[in-house]
């Protein structure tokens, strides 16, 4: 997509109204805020064609113009809102001296192939808006969680005092509240002492078995593997009822064991996937060679198979892990008052009494994710690098 | 190291036993007599003198053997706790021993009740039925059994609770008070017990001994003595009943065979009376057809229930119009779940497109944005919609801020079928962008330029050529989309309201709330068929190996 594409200034009748229809959105946004949406709108839009006007026509140099544009809109921002009003100024300015020359200098097909029709560069943008849009929705309830984990009030929404980013309107209470109330730290507890223990059992008893799978001549390969997998596509409520019947005829109901076993159970499938994967791209002679050089095969397990395998092992075990950390509903079923972990005391504050410190916990969870996720990442690269492919 | 690359396909390439195996096949067959540390004629020898076929037949068979050794612990455990319990759960779907273990006595006199012929309800009957309700309210069972019963007939479970507060006031002590009148010693608990260990005795009074045992069984788990607790007014009701029948012949005991002379002139209580006087719904032959129809040890009931039928005495019906639910909820959650996939392939098909068309350095960042969703808890995710989305939430305040909706007429969009849409689509959406993702990565996007060189519109190019090489990659993400969708329980729970939950909200209940594990087991069994149908379908599609996480 590299293909350079001669590019040209555009005429005026194209990217003056284009501007001021970008401006006339702008303006029913600030229009609002200030009491008139419609007033706004057409304020917006005729003062932005006239500034794009004057800025493309009075001069070619581009840089002065704007920078002048932007500290035109960080000091109306101020007069107008405020703190938070300048913050908006200078992202409103930035955007709308970048788009003007954007479209002026024809730099929106500078990147595309020189043979598109108009309405097909129309249409390549309008795509990527979609596809901005659909990744904002897949992010925007964790964007708006964070935030709102430091309301200074009980509420689930943005406070004025929030909106004009006045320090007041922002606390850690809630965080205090988790760190200090009993029961989300028993809760936390318990979660911290459920969830290794069965990553341990799942990660420890599935890597032998995904060893035992990438064998080359494994009898009723598809079918093991079919039930191995079986947690994870089963339905968790069907899971955790049968776990129920099941575990309290034979008394783990209701124990720490019986749900780290449920628990265990479920992240199963993760290791199996995870570690098999790994093991595609294992090549055997390496333990052939090793066995050759009088290696029994413990010592070519630890010595040559793991070091190998040990990316595709721990990120099977940080999946294992987060399945255990997250899961609620085999907890509920499968566990008593005593086992209560996180995400049971977060669906009972979610059902029941509404309490802003569950998006507090919401936040660090979501820490840790990322946390999790990084690792995963970067696990995986280096497991593909060590097999010896470029790492996409 | 991108020399390194396709390491994986030499492996495949590398030479194995199995390669070996049949080349020594081959060789045998052609009778290759040059081989080295061979006899001239005879088959090709291994090292230690066994013939290389049989030796490689062993190694393979080892190879076999270790692998399934590193599979077993997995495999058992596995077994052991996933699988038992869901084998158990099919099992409790049809099992219904509840009705023969609490009123054994009972299930066999209606056996050979003729219900259907209109028969009068036997005096027997009601005779079993008082021995098996006094037993069953020591221990406290008919309030269980009357609970099971109220499943498939309203008012079983009262009828049974009041009756087992009356069942120890009837007038049975009459019995009581004319064998002790006779003897003082029937009083005497120990002298049950010498003449309840006699085996004619038993042969003469046949209703008492079960009747005896079941007491003794029962005293035995209370811990008490036999011995020492009084008999009670049911064991010289079946005392009465079995010597008005046999007359104590056979009898061992002399005390028997006087009172089996005695009994003739004993003012006697008709127990059908009893039953009726205490609550009149006794005499109803519809009760007991209620009973019978569910006394075998298994029945399809549940089943019938979690598809609105119900099993009467006169064969199976449908529900009345106001109790059928699971149908509708069975038909609400397949809609849904459909909805939730078919949007999730309208929002990831565009995604997943730009991430496998960018250039792979822009993909890795975006594709950071779909991951973190993806590993980001279940509840932080349906949490934050219910902040989106309730009525003082941030999308209505924001409309309400921009005038597009009015303060006192804000959106509801939570606790109904939207709310659990919009939220469900947001948590499954990476399950689907995933899967198409990496079959958008094998398309060569060459094969579009060639097409709209050769005069194709960007829609044909798309439509006929583009389009169809996806189609792998939505079949893998629509069906486990579907599969995670129709057995979602948190989600619909918290957003889902009373019209948008699933039918695993119903299960959660039955188990947790309404105590009908039965029918919650028979609903949630439905459902797994339906999901295993997926998994089969699935695993024909993508094959369970290929599975891939991030």
């Amino acid at each position: 997509m590299a293909a350079l594409t001669p590019i040209s200034r555009k005429p005026v009748s194209f990217y003056v109204p284009v501007v001021a229809a970008a401006g006339g959105i702008a303006g029913l946004f600030v229009g609002t805020a200030q009491g008139s949406g419609l007033l706004g709108i057409v304020i917006g839009a005729a003062l932005l064609a006239v500034l794009a006007f004057a800025m493309t026509q009075m001069t070619d140099n581009e840089k002065p113009m704007r920078w002048g544009l932007m500290a035109l809109f960080v000091l109306a921002g101020g007069l107008l809102a405020g703190p938070g009003g300048l913050i908006l100024g200078l992202g409103f300015g930035w955007f709308f001296g970048w788009f003007t020359y954007w479209l002026y200098e024809g730099r929106y097909r500078a990147k595309l192939v020189p043979y598109l029709t108009p309405m097909q560069v129309l249409w390549h943008y309008t795509f990527r808006i979609i596809c901005g849009a659909i990744l904002v929705f897949l992010i925007t309830p964790i964007l708006v969680v964070m935030p709102l984990s430091f309301n200074a009030q009980d509420f689930f929404t943005f406070t004025p005092e929030m909106l004009r980013f006045d320090p007041a309107g922002y606390s850690l209470k809630h965080y205090r509240d988790f760190f200090t109330n009993d029961d989300w730290q028993q809760a936390l507890r318990n979660s911290v002492m459920i969830a290794p223990v069965a990553t341990l059992l799942s990660v420890s008893f599935g890597t032998l078995a995904a060893i035992g799978l990438s064998a080359e001549h494994v009898p009723f390969r598809r079918a093991i593997m079919a039930v191995l997998i079986s947690p994870m596509i089963v339905p968790l409520i069907i899971s955790a009822a049968g776990m129920y019947f099941f575990y309290s005829r034979i008394g783990l109901q209701g124990t720490y064991f019986g749900v780290v076993l449920a628990h265990a159970a479920l992240g199963i499938p993760f290791v199996i996937i995870t570690v098999t994967a790994t093991l595609v791209g294992f090549d055997r002679s390496l333990t052939r060679a090793s066995a050759n050089m009088g290696a029994d095969p413990v010592t070519t397990f630890f010595k040559v198979q793991m070091p190998l395998i040990l990316p595709g092992v721990i990120s099977g075990g940080l999946f294992a892990f987060i399945t255990s950390f997250d899961e609620v509903v085999v907890v509920l079923f499968v566990g008593s008052a005593g086992q209560k972990t996180l995400p049971w005391q977060m669906f009972t504050g979610l059902r029941e009494q509404i309490s802003p410190t569950i998006l507090a916990v919401a936040t660090i969870l979501v820490v840790i994710s990322i946390g999790l996720l990084t690792t995963v990442e970067l696990l995986r690269r280096r497991s593909e690098r060590l097999r010896g492919m470029s790492p996409s | 190291m991108s020399e390194l690359k396709g390491s994986g396909q030499q492996t495949a390439d590398a030479p194995t036993p199995e390669d070996a195996f049949h080349e020594t096949a081959t060789l045998d067959s052609r009778e290759q007599t040059h081989a080295p540390g061979a006899a001239p004629d005879g088959p090709v020898l291994a090292a230690d003198g066994t013939p290389l076929k049989r030796s490689l037949a062993r190694a393979l068979r080892m190879q076999k053997i270790r692998a399934l050794a590193l599979i077993a612990p997995l495999l058992i455990f596995v077994l052991l706790t996933f699988i038992a319990p869901i084998a158990s759960m099919l099992f409790r779907s049809v099992e219904n021993e509840i009705v023969s273990d609490t009123l054994p006595e009972t299930v066999v006199v209606l056996n050979d009740w003729d219900s259907a012929g209109g028969a009068p309800l036997p005096e027997s009957l009601f005779e079993a039925f008082y021995v098996d309700l006094f037993l069953a309210q020591e221990q406290k069972l008919h309030t269980r059994l009357g609970t099971r019963l109220n499943y498939e007939q309203t008012g079983m479970s009262s009828l049974f609770r009041k009756s087992g507060r009356q069942v120890g006031k009837f007038d049975t002590d009459k019995y009581t008070d004319q064998f002790t009148a006779l003897d003082a010693s029937w009083e005497d608990p120990a002298s049950w017990v010498a003449m309840m260990d006699n085996k004619s005795n038993r042969t003469a009074l046949p209703f008492t001994a079960r009747s005896w045992d079941r007491w003794v069984a029962y005293l035995n788990t209370e811990g008490d003595d036999p011995a020492k607790e009084d008999i009670e007014d049911f064991l010289f009701t079946t005392l009465y009943l079995d010597l008005a029948k046999t007359g104590g012949k056979g009898a061992s005991d002399a005390r028997i065979t006087a009172a089996g002379s005695a009994v003739g002139d004993f003012e006697t209580v008709s127990l059908a009376e009893q039953f009726a006087d205490a609550e009149k719904d006794w005499a109803d032959p519809e009760i007991w057809r209620v009973i019978q129809t569910f006394s075998p040890k298994f029945t399809s009931g549940y089943y019938l229930n979690a598809i609105d039928m119900q099993k009467t005495p006169d064969g199976i019906e449908k529900r009345p119009e106001n109790q059928q639910i699971y149908l509708m909820l069975f038909k609400r959650t397949m809609f849904m779940s459909l909805v939730i996939t078919f949007s999730c392939i309208m929002l990831g098909y565009p995604v997943a497109w730009i991430l496998a068309n960018l250039p792979s350095r822009t993909a890795n960042l975006l594709m950071i944005l779909v991951l973190l969703p993806f590993w980001t808890s279940l509840l932080v995710r349906t949490s934050a919609w219910k902040v989106m989305l309730q009525q003082q939430g941030v999308i209505n305040d924001t409309l309400v801020w921009l005038g597009l909706v009015a303060d006192d007429a804000r959106l509801v969009m939570i606790n109904n079928q939207f709310g659990t849409i919009v939220a469900m689509t947001h948590i499954l959406l990476p399950f689907m962008i995933l899967p198409l993702y990496s079959v958008m990565q094998t398309i060569p996007p060459t094969y579009l330029r060639a097409a709209k060189s050769l005069g194709a519109t960007n829609w044909t190019a798309f439509w006929r050529v583009y389009f169809p090489q996806s189609v792998p990659g939505i079949g893998a993400g629509s069906v486990l989309v579907f599969i995670l969708a129709i057995g979602y329980y948190i989600t619909p729970e918290i957003v889902g309201g009373n019209t948008g939950t699933f039918i695993s909200n119903r299960i959660a209940f039955h188990i947790s709330s309404s105590l009908n594990w039965g029918l919650g087991a028979a609903l949630g069994t439905i459902l797994l068929a339906v999901v295993m149908l997926l998994y089969w379908v699935y695993d024909k599609i993508v094959g369970i190996d290929n599975v891939k996480l991030g």
